[in-house]
Protein backbone atom coordinates (compact mmCIF):
# COMPACT_ATOMS: atom_id res chain seq x y z
CA UNK A 1 0.00 0.00 0.00
CA UNK A 2 1.43 3.31 -1.03
CA UNK A 3 2.32 5.28 2.03
CA UNK A 4 1.14 8.58 0.65
CA UNK A 5 -2.12 7.20 -0.70
CA UNK A 6 -4.99 9.31 0.51
CA UNK A 7 -8.28 7.52 1.08
CA UNK A 8 -10.20 10.72 0.78
CA UNK A 9 -8.67 11.76 -2.53
CA UNK A 10 -10.66 9.01 -4.23
CA UNK A 11 -13.98 10.74 -3.71
CA UNK A 12 -13.28 12.65 -6.91
CA UNK A 13 -12.27 11.23 -10.32
CA UNK A 14 -8.96 13.11 -10.20
CA UNK A 15 -7.95 11.14 -7.11
CA UNK A 16 -8.90 7.71 -8.52
CA UNK A 17 -6.96 4.70 -7.23
CA UNK A 18 -5.52 2.09 -9.51
CA UNK A 19 -6.98 -1.45 -9.41
CA UNK A 20 -3.85 -2.63 -7.69
CA UNK A 21 -4.18 0.10 -5.06
CA UNK A 22 -7.63 -1.23 -4.18
CA UNK A 23 -6.76 -4.93 -4.01
CA UNK A 24 -3.62 -4.19 -2.01
CA UNK A 25 -5.58 -2.06 0.46
CA UNK A 26 -8.42 -4.59 0.68
CA UNK A 27 -5.98 -7.39 1.36
CA UNK A 28 -4.37 -5.42 4.17
CA UNK A 29 -7.75 -4.67 5.72
CA UNK A 30 -8.85 -8.32 5.54
CA UNK A 31 -5.65 -9.70 6.92
CA UNK A 32 -5.64 -7.18 9.76
CA UNK A 33 -9.29 -7.78 10.62
CA UNK A 34 -9.56 -11.58 10.29
CA UNK A 35 -6.98 -13.66 12.09
CA UNK A 36 -6.46 -17.31 11.01
CA UNK A 37 -9.52 -19.27 12.09
CA UNK A 38 -11.33 -22.60 11.87
CA UNK A 39 -14.06 -22.77 9.28
CA UNK A 40 -16.38 -25.65 8.57
CA UNK A 41 -18.15 -26.45 5.35
CA UNK A 42 -18.58 -28.81 2.43
CA UNK A 43 -15.87 -29.33 -0.17
CA UNK A 44 -16.80 -28.77 -3.81
CA UNK A 45 -14.94 -28.28 -7.08
CA UNK A 46 -11.80 -29.89 -5.66
CA UNK A 47 -8.81 -29.81 -7.98
CA UNK A 48 -5.20 -30.81 -7.36
CA UNK A 49 -2.88 -28.95 -9.66
CA UNK A 50 0.30 -30.18 -11.27
CA UNK A 51 2.21 -27.98 -8.84
CA UNK A 52 0.83 -30.04 -5.94
CA UNK A 53 -1.37 -27.20 -4.69
CA UNK A 54 -5.03 -27.92 -3.99
CA UNK A 55 -7.88 -25.60 -5.00
CA UNK A 56 -11.46 -26.03 -3.90
CA UNK A 57 -14.55 -24.25 -2.66
CA UNK A 58 -15.99 -24.50 0.82
CA UNK A 59 -19.66 -23.93 1.01
CA UNK A 60 -22.79 -24.15 3.08
CA UNK A 61 -26.39 -23.37 2.13
CA UNK A 62 -25.87 -19.64 2.18
CA UNK A 63 -22.42 -18.89 0.82
CA UNK A 64 -19.14 -20.13 -0.51
CA UNK A 65 -15.44 -19.42 -0.10
CA UNK A 66 -12.57 -20.12 -2.49
CA UNK A 67 -9.76 -22.03 -0.83
CA UNK A 68 -6.19 -22.90 -1.64
CA UNK A 69 -4.07 -25.40 0.26
CA UNK A 70 -0.45 -25.24 -0.81
CA UNK A 71 1.67 -28.30 -1.35
CA UNK A 72 3.86 -27.56 1.65
CA UNK A 73 0.75 -27.85 3.86
CA UNK A 74 -1.19 -30.61 2.12
CA UNK A 75 1.75 -33.03 1.87
CA UNK A 76 1.21 -33.90 5.52
CA UNK A 77 -2.27 -35.25 4.73
CA UNK A 78 -2.76 -38.89 3.83
CA UNK A 79 -5.33 -38.24 1.12
CA UNK A 80 -7.14 -35.45 -0.66
CA UNK A 81 -10.70 -34.62 0.41
CA UNK A 82 -13.48 -35.58 -1.94
CA UNK A 83 -16.25 -33.33 -3.20
CA UNK A 84 -19.19 -33.41 -0.84
CA UNK A 85 -17.02 -34.15 2.18
CA UNK A 86 -17.67 -32.17 5.35
CA UNK A 87 -14.42 -30.69 6.61
CA UNK A 88 -12.90 -28.31 9.12
CA UNK A 89 -10.15 -26.07 7.83
CA UNK A 90 -7.82 -23.82 9.75
CA UNK A 91 -7.21 -20.99 7.33
CA UNK A 92 -5.96 -17.45 6.90
CA UNK A 93 -8.52 -15.24 5.09
CA UNK A 94 -6.86 -13.14 2.44
CA UNK A 95 -7.36 -11.55 -0.92
CA UNK A 96 -5.71 -12.89 -4.03
CA UNK A 97 -4.74 -9.63 -5.62
CA UNK A 98 -4.26 -10.76 -9.22
CA UNK A 99 -7.85 -12.00 -9.41
CA UNK A 100 -9.32 -9.68 -6.87
CA UNK A 101 -10.66 -12.77 -5.23
CA UNK A 102 -11.36 -13.26 -1.58
CA UNK A 103 -10.12 -16.62 -0.42
CA UNK A 104 -8.83 -18.80 2.38
CA UNK A 105 -5.27 -20.01 2.55
CA UNK A 106 -5.79 -23.37 4.24
CA UNK A 107 -3.15 -24.46 6.76
CA UNK A 108 -4.83 -27.55 8.15
CA UNK A 109 -7.73 -29.71 7.03
CA UNK A 110 -9.70 -32.31 8.98
CA UNK A 111 -12.53 -34.45 7.75
CA UNK A 112 -15.51 -34.67 10.06
CA UNK A 113 -16.46 -38.08 8.69
CA UNK A 114 -15.71 -41.21 10.69
CA UNK A 115 -11.95 -41.75 10.72
CA UNK A 116 -11.43 -38.75 8.49
CA UNK A 117 -8.93 -38.58 5.69
CA UNK A 118 -6.68 -41.16 7.33
CA UNK A 119 -9.42 -43.74 7.19
CA UNK A 120 -10.24 -42.78 3.64
CA UNK A 121 -6.63 -43.18 2.54
CA UNK A 122 -6.32 -46.46 4.45
CA UNK A 123 -9.40 -47.90 2.77
CA UNK A 124 -8.30 -46.77 -0.68
CA UNK A 125 -4.84 -48.29 -0.30
CA UNK A 126 -6.22 -51.47 1.25
CA UNK A 127 -8.63 -51.91 -1.64
CA UNK A 128 -5.76 -51.48 -4.11
CA UNK A 129 -3.67 -54.09 -2.28
CA UNK A 130 -6.61 -56.49 -2.17
CA UNK A 131 -7.17 -56.05 -5.92
CA UNK A 132 -3.61 -57.22 -6.49
CA UNK A 133 -4.10 -60.23 -4.21
CA UNK A 134 -1.57 -58.98 -1.65
CA UNK A 135 -3.94 -59.55 1.28
CA UNK A 136 -4.65 -63.16 0.36
CA UNK A 137 -3.98 -65.36 3.42
CA UNK A 138 -2.57 -68.02 1.06
CA UNK A 139 0.34 -65.67 0.39
CA UNK A 140 1.57 -65.95 3.97
CA UNK A 141 4.80 -67.92 4.12
CA UNK A 142 5.87 -70.10 7.04
CA UNK A 143 8.78 -68.79 9.10
CA UNK A 144 12.05 -70.75 8.98
CA UNK A 145 12.55 -72.99 12.04
CA UNK A 146 16.24 -72.28 12.58
CA UNK A 147 17.04 -68.91 11.00
CA UNK A 148 20.67 -68.24 10.25
CA UNK A 149 20.56 -64.60 9.23
CA UNK A 150 17.77 -62.23 10.23
CA UNK A 151 17.48 -58.75 8.74
CA UNK A 152 16.07 -56.02 10.97
CA UNK A 153 14.69 -52.96 9.21
CA UNK A 154 14.35 -50.24 11.83
CA UNK A 155 15.96 -47.17 13.31
CA UNK A 156 19.52 -48.07 14.40
CA UNK A 157 19.20 -46.13 17.65
CA UNK A 158 15.65 -47.10 18.58
CA UNK A 159 14.30 -49.23 21.40
CA UNK A 160 12.91 -51.71 18.87
CA UNK A 161 16.39 -52.77 17.76
CA UNK A 162 17.67 -53.09 21.33
CA UNK A 163 14.72 -55.33 22.24
CA UNK A 164 15.20 -57.53 19.18
CA UNK A 165 18.93 -57.85 19.89
CA UNK A 166 18.33 -58.81 23.52
CA UNK A 167 15.68 -61.46 22.76
CA UNK A 168 17.68 -63.00 19.91
CA UNK A 169 20.88 -63.15 21.98
CA UNK A 170 18.99 -64.94 24.75
CA UNK A 171 16.94 -67.37 22.63
CA UNK A 172 18.94 -68.08 19.51
CA UNK A 173 22.45 -66.64 19.47
CA UNK A 174 23.17 -68.93 16.50
CA UNK A 175 21.50 -66.35 14.26
CA UNK A 176 23.28 -63.31 12.92
CA UNK A 177 21.32 -60.07 12.96
CA UNK A 178 21.74 -57.76 10.02
CA UNK A 179 20.51 -54.26 10.73
CA UNK A 180 19.29 -52.33 7.70
CA UNK A 181 18.89 -48.82 9.07
CA UNK A 182 15.82 -46.76 8.17
CA UNK A 183 14.03 -43.92 9.88
CA UNK A 184 10.60 -45.19 10.92
CA UNK A 185 8.82 -41.89 11.47
CA UNK A 186 8.70 -38.40 10.09
CA UNK A 187 9.21 -37.05 6.59
CA UNK A 188 11.03 -39.42 4.31
CA UNK A 189 10.56 -42.45 6.55
CA UNK A 190 8.41 -44.27 3.98
CA UNK A 191 11.05 -43.86 1.28
CA UNK A 192 13.83 -45.06 3.60
CA UNK A 193 11.86 -48.15 4.63
CA UNK A 194 11.11 -48.99 0.99
CA UNK A 195 14.80 -48.66 0.13
CA UNK A 196 15.83 -50.82 3.10
CA UNK A 197 13.31 -53.54 2.19
CA UNK A 198 14.53 -53.48 -1.41
CA UNK A 199 18.06 -54.12 -0.12
CA UNK A 200 16.97 -57.39 1.51
CA UNK A 201 16.74 -59.16 -1.81
CA UNK A 202 20.14 -57.87 -2.90
CA UNK A 203 22.06 -58.69 0.26
CA UNK A 204 21.13 -62.35 -0.11
CA UNK A 205 21.53 -65.18 2.37
CA UNK A 206 18.79 -63.81 4.60
CA UNK A 207 16.15 -66.13 6.05
CA UNK A 208 13.75 -63.61 7.52
CA UNK A 209 13.03 -59.91 7.95
CA UNK A 210 11.68 -58.07 10.98
CA UNK A 211 10.24 -54.65 10.20
CA UNK A 212 10.21 -52.94 13.58
CA UNK A 213 9.26 -49.77 15.35
CA UNK A 214 9.14 -49.02 19.06
CA UNK A 215 6.37 -47.08 20.70
CA UNK A 216 5.27 -43.80 19.26
CA UNK A 217 2.27 -41.72 18.46
CA UNK A 218 -0.58 -42.98 16.41
CA UNK A 219 0.18 -40.40 13.73
CA UNK A 220 3.71 -41.75 13.39
CA UNK A 221 2.19 -45.10 12.60
CA UNK A 222 1.04 -43.63 9.32
CA UNK A 223 4.36 -44.45 7.66
CA UNK A 224 3.33 -48.10 7.78
CA UNK A 225 0.02 -47.35 6.08
CA UNK A 226 1.58 -46.00 2.90
CA UNK A 227 0.56 -48.20 0.03
CA UNK A 228 4.10 -48.17 -1.36
CA UNK A 229 5.55 -49.36 1.97
CA UNK A 230 3.02 -52.21 2.07
CA UNK A 231 3.94 -53.12 -1.50
CA UNK A 232 7.63 -53.07 -0.59
CA UNK A 233 6.87 -55.52 2.25
CA UNK A 234 5.00 -57.79 -0.16
CA UNK A 235 7.94 -57.76 -2.58
CA UNK A 236 10.50 -59.02 -0.04
CA UNK A 237 11.67 -62.48 -1.19
CA UNK A 238 11.77 -63.98 2.34
CA UNK A 239 9.15 -64.00 5.13
CA UNK A 240 8.52 -60.67 6.87
CA UNK A 241 7.38 -60.10 10.45
CA UNK A 242 5.76 -56.73 10.97
CA UNK A 243 6.37 -55.39 14.48
CA UNK A 244 5.16 -51.88 14.28
CA UNK A 245 4.34 -51.73 17.93
CA UNK A 246 0.77 -50.63 18.36
CA UNK A 247 -1.75 -52.92 19.97
CA UNK A 248 -4.93 -51.35 18.68
CA UNK A 249 -4.17 -50.16 15.18
CA UNK A 250 -3.49 -52.64 12.43
CA UNK A 251 -1.43 -51.12 9.64
CA UNK A 252 -1.31 -52.07 5.97
CA UNK A 253 2.18 -53.46 6.59
CA UNK A 254 0.73 -55.78 9.24
CA UNK A 255 -1.86 -57.02 6.75
CA UNK A 256 0.67 -57.72 4.02
CA UNK A 257 3.40 -59.20 6.25
CA UNK A 258 3.67 -62.95 6.80
CA UNK A 259 3.23 -62.45 10.54
CA UNK A 260 2.15 -59.55 12.70
CA UNK A 261 3.78 -59.23 16.12
CA UNK A 262 2.50 -56.90 18.82
CA UNK A 263 6.00 -55.72 19.80
CA UNK A 264 9.57 -55.99 18.49
CA UNK A 265 10.38 -58.40 21.35
CA UNK A 266 7.46 -60.62 20.35
CA UNK A 267 8.70 -60.52 16.76
CA UNK A 268 12.17 -61.71 17.80
CA UNK A 269 10.62 -64.51 19.88
CA UNK A 270 8.44 -65.60 16.94
CA UNK A 271 11.46 -65.50 14.63
CA UNK A 272 13.69 -67.77 16.71
CA UNK A 273 13.62 -71.17 18.38
CA UNK A 274 14.74 -71.42 22.00
CA UNK A 275 18.29 -72.81 22.22
CA UNK A 276 17.29 -74.85 25.28
CA UNK A 277 14.51 -76.58 23.33
CA UNK A 278 16.89 -77.25 20.47
CA UNK A 279 19.44 -78.74 22.90
CA UNK A 280 16.71 -81.08 24.14
CA UNK A 281 15.97 -82.15 20.56
CA UNK A 282 19.68 -82.86 20.03
CA UNK A 283 19.77 -84.91 23.22
CA UNK A 284 16.83 -87.00 22.01
CA UNK A 285 18.50 -87.55 18.67
CA UNK A 286 21.73 -88.60 20.39
CA UNK A 287 19.86 -91.16 22.50
CA UNK A 288 17.93 -92.53 19.51
CA UNK A 289 21.14 -92.68 17.49
CA UNK A 290 22.85 -94.76 20.16
CA UNK A 291 19.86 -97.08 20.62
CA UNK A 292 19.44 -97.44 16.89
CA UNK A 293 23.00 -98.61 16.44
CA UNK A 294 22.86 -100.89 19.45
CA UNK A 295 19.75 -102.58 18.05
CA UNK A 296 21.52 -103.13 14.73
CA UNK A 297 24.64 -104.60 16.21
CA UNK A 298 22.82 -107.60 17.62
CA UNK A 299 21.21 -108.73 20.81
CA UNK A 300 24.50 -109.97 22.16
CA UNK A 301 26.08 -106.59 22.39
CA UNK A 302 24.26 -105.39 25.48
CA UNK A 303 27.46 -104.03 26.83
CA UNK A 304 28.13 -101.76 23.87
CA UNK A 305 24.47 -100.91 23.98
CA UNK A 306 24.62 -99.91 27.63
CA UNK A 307 27.78 -97.91 27.15
CA UNK A 308 26.35 -95.98 24.26
CA UNK A 309 23.08 -95.46 26.02
CA UNK A 310 24.76 -94.19 29.11
CA UNK A 311 26.95 -91.81 27.19
CA UNK A 312 24.15 -90.54 25.02
CA UNK A 313 21.92 -90.23 28.05
CA UNK A 314 24.54 -88.38 29.99
CA UNK A 315 25.17 -85.98 27.18
CA UNK A 316 21.48 -85.60 26.57
CA UNK A 317 20.76 -84.75 30.18
CA UNK A 318 23.56 -82.26 30.28
CA UNK A 319 22.37 -80.63 27.07
CA UNK A 320 18.95 -80.27 28.53
CA UNK A 321 20.17 -78.97 31.80
CA UNK A 322 22.83 -76.56 30.79
CA UNK A 323 24.35 -76.30 27.41
CA UNK A 324 27.31 -74.41 28.80
CA UNK A 325 28.30 -77.33 30.98
CA UNK A 326 28.70 -79.23 27.75
CA UNK A 327 31.73 -77.29 26.71
CA UNK A 328 33.64 -79.29 29.28
CA UNK A 329 32.41 -82.61 27.98
CA UNK A 330 33.59 -82.03 24.44
CA UNK A 331 35.35 -85.37 24.08
CA UNK A 332 32.45 -87.51 25.15
CA UNK A 333 30.78 -87.86 21.80
CA UNK A 334 34.02 -89.26 20.46
CA UNK A 335 33.76 -92.05 22.95
CA UNK A 336 30.29 -92.81 21.61
CA UNK A 337 31.61 -94.09 18.34
CA UNK A 338 32.38 -97.83 18.14
CA UNK A 339 34.92 -96.99 15.48
CA UNK A 340 36.79 -95.03 18.10
CA UNK A 341 36.60 -98.06 20.37
CA UNK A 342 38.09 -100.17 17.59
CA UNK A 343 40.74 -97.54 17.08
CA UNK A 344 41.91 -98.13 20.62
CA UNK A 345 42.84 -101.68 19.61
CA UNK A 346 39.62 -103.60 20.23
CA UNK A 347 38.22 -105.83 17.49
CA UNK A 348 34.74 -107.09 16.74
CA UNK A 349 34.26 -110.75 15.77
CA UNK A 350 31.24 -111.67 13.64
CA UNK A 351 30.10 -114.80 11.86
CA UNK A 352 29.25 -114.94 8.18
CA UNK A 353 25.78 -113.55 8.84
CA UNK A 354 27.04 -110.59 10.76
CA UNK A 355 26.19 -111.86 14.25
CA UNK A 356 28.63 -110.67 16.89
CA UNK A 357 30.63 -113.53 18.50
CA UNK A 358 31.18 -112.86 22.17
CA UNK A 359 31.53 -116.23 23.94
CA UNK A 360 33.91 -119.13 23.62
CA UNK A 361 30.95 -121.37 22.91
CA UNK A 362 30.21 -119.33 19.79
CA UNK A 363 33.69 -120.04 18.44
CA UNK A 364 34.07 -123.82 17.94
CA UNK A 365 37.37 -125.05 16.45
CA UNK A 366 37.59 -124.55 12.71
CA UNK A 367 34.88 -121.87 12.54
CA UNK A 368 35.53 -119.22 9.88
CA UNK A 369 34.63 -115.73 11.02
CA UNK A 370 35.33 -112.10 10.22
CA UNK A 371 37.26 -109.68 12.36
CA UNK A 372 36.36 -105.99 12.19
CA UNK A 373 39.29 -103.75 13.16
CA UNK A 374 39.60 -99.98 13.05
CA UNK A 375 40.36 -99.65 9.35
CA UNK A 376 38.60 -102.67 7.81
CA UNK A 377 37.78 -106.32 8.07
CA UNK A 378 39.87 -109.53 7.78
CA UNK A 379 38.87 -113.15 7.31
CA UNK A 380 39.85 -115.44 10.23
CA UNK A 381 39.37 -119.01 11.41
CA UNK A 382 39.49 -120.66 14.87
CA UNK A 383 42.46 -123.02 15.06
CA UNK A 384 41.61 -126.74 15.05
CA UNK A 385 41.99 -128.31 18.48
CA UNK B 1 27.40 -60.83 -3.72
CA UNK B 2 30.10 -63.45 -3.42
CA UNK B 3 30.38 -65.33 -0.14
CA UNK B 4 32.48 -68.21 0.99
CA UNK B 5 30.41 -71.41 0.71
CA UNK B 6 28.48 -71.72 3.92
CA UNK B 7 28.31 -74.79 6.15
CA UNK B 8 25.00 -76.64 6.04
CA UNK B 9 22.28 -74.76 7.85
CA UNK B 10 21.11 -75.84 11.26
CA UNK B 11 17.84 -77.07 9.80
CA UNK B 12 19.68 -79.10 7.15
CA UNK B 13 21.77 -80.72 9.91
CA UNK B 14 18.72 -81.58 11.97
CA UNK B 15 16.81 -82.92 8.97
CA UNK B 16 19.70 -85.20 8.05
CA UNK B 17 20.04 -86.32 11.67
CA UNK B 18 16.35 -87.22 11.78
CA UNK B 19 16.79 -89.22 8.61
CA UNK B 20 19.85 -91.04 10.00
CA UNK B 21 18.05 -91.93 13.21
CA UNK B 22 14.99 -93.14 11.31
CA UNK B 23 17.13 -95.37 9.11
CA UNK B 24 19.04 -96.73 12.09
CA UNK B 25 15.75 -97.52 13.76
CA UNK B 26 14.52 -99.27 10.64
CA UNK B 27 15.06 -102.97 10.10
CA UNK B 28 16.99 -103.37 6.88
CA UNK B 29 20.55 -102.28 7.60
CA UNK B 30 23.70 -104.33 7.95
CA UNK B 31 26.20 -103.43 10.63
CA UNK B 32 28.58 -101.68 8.27
CA UNK B 33 25.90 -99.36 7.00
CA UNK B 34 24.69 -98.81 10.53
CA UNK B 35 28.20 -97.90 11.66
CA UNK B 36 28.63 -95.45 8.80
CA UNK B 37 25.31 -93.79 9.59
CA UNK B 38 26.17 -93.68 13.26
CA UNK B 39 29.53 -92.04 12.54
CA UNK B 40 27.86 -89.45 10.37
CA UNK B 41 25.20 -88.87 12.99
CA UNK B 42 27.75 -88.33 15.72
CA UNK B 43 29.65 -85.92 13.48
CA UNK B 44 26.51 -83.91 12.77
CA UNK B 45 25.42 -83.94 16.40
CA UNK B 46 28.83 -82.66 17.38
CA UNK B 47 28.62 -79.90 14.79
CA UNK B 48 25.12 -78.84 15.88
CA UNK B 49 26.16 -78.90 19.51
CA UNK B 50 29.26 -76.82 18.75
CA UNK B 51 27.13 -74.22 17.07
CA UNK B 52 24.84 -73.94 20.07
CA UNK B 53 27.78 -73.69 22.43
CA UNK B 54 29.86 -71.21 20.50
CA UNK B 55 27.09 -68.98 19.14
CA UNK B 56 27.78 -65.38 20.00
CA UNK B 57 24.81 -63.37 18.73
CA UNK B 58 26.59 -61.38 16.03
CA UNK B 59 25.06 -58.10 14.89
CA UNK B 60 26.06 -56.41 11.64
CA UNK B 61 24.65 -53.58 9.63
CA UNK B 62 24.10 -52.91 5.97
CA UNK B 63 25.14 -49.47 4.82
CA UNK B 64 23.93 -48.32 1.41
CA UNK B 65 25.13 -45.31 -0.54
CA UNK B 66 23.32 -43.15 -3.08
CA UNK B 67 24.74 -45.13 -5.99
CA UNK B 68 22.87 -48.18 -4.69
CA UNK B 69 26.03 -49.96 -3.55
CA UNK B 70 26.13 -51.41 -0.06
CA UNK B 71 28.60 -52.85 2.38
CA UNK B 72 28.25 -54.87 5.54
CA UNK B 73 30.00 -53.81 8.72
CA UNK B 74 29.96 -54.80 12.36
CA UNK B 75 27.22 -53.00 14.20
CA UNK B 76 28.44 -51.09 17.21
CA UNK B 77 25.23 -49.34 18.25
Amino acid sequence: MGVGLDLFSAIAPEGAWSVGDVTRRARAVIEAGLVPLWVRGEVSGFKAWQSGHWYFTLRDRAAQLRCVMFQKENRRLPAAPRDGMQVFVFARPTLWEEKGEFRLTVLELLSTEAGGLWQLAFEQAKAALARDGLLDPARKRPLPLYPRRIAVVTSPDGAALRDIMAVTARRWPVAELLVIPARVQGDGAAAEICAALALVGRVGGLDLVILGRGGGSREDLWTFNHERVARAVAAVPVPVISAVGHETDVTLCDLVADLRAATPSAAAAAATPDAGDVAAVLAQLAARLARGLAARSGRGSERLDRTLDRLAGAIGRRLERDRHALAASGGRLDALSPLKILARGYALARDGEGHVLKRVAQLPPGLPFRLRVSDGEVAARVREA
Amino acid sequence: MARAPEPPSFSAQLERLEEIVRRLEGQDLDLDEALKLFEEGVERLRDARERLLTAEAKVKQVLADEAGKFRIEDFDG
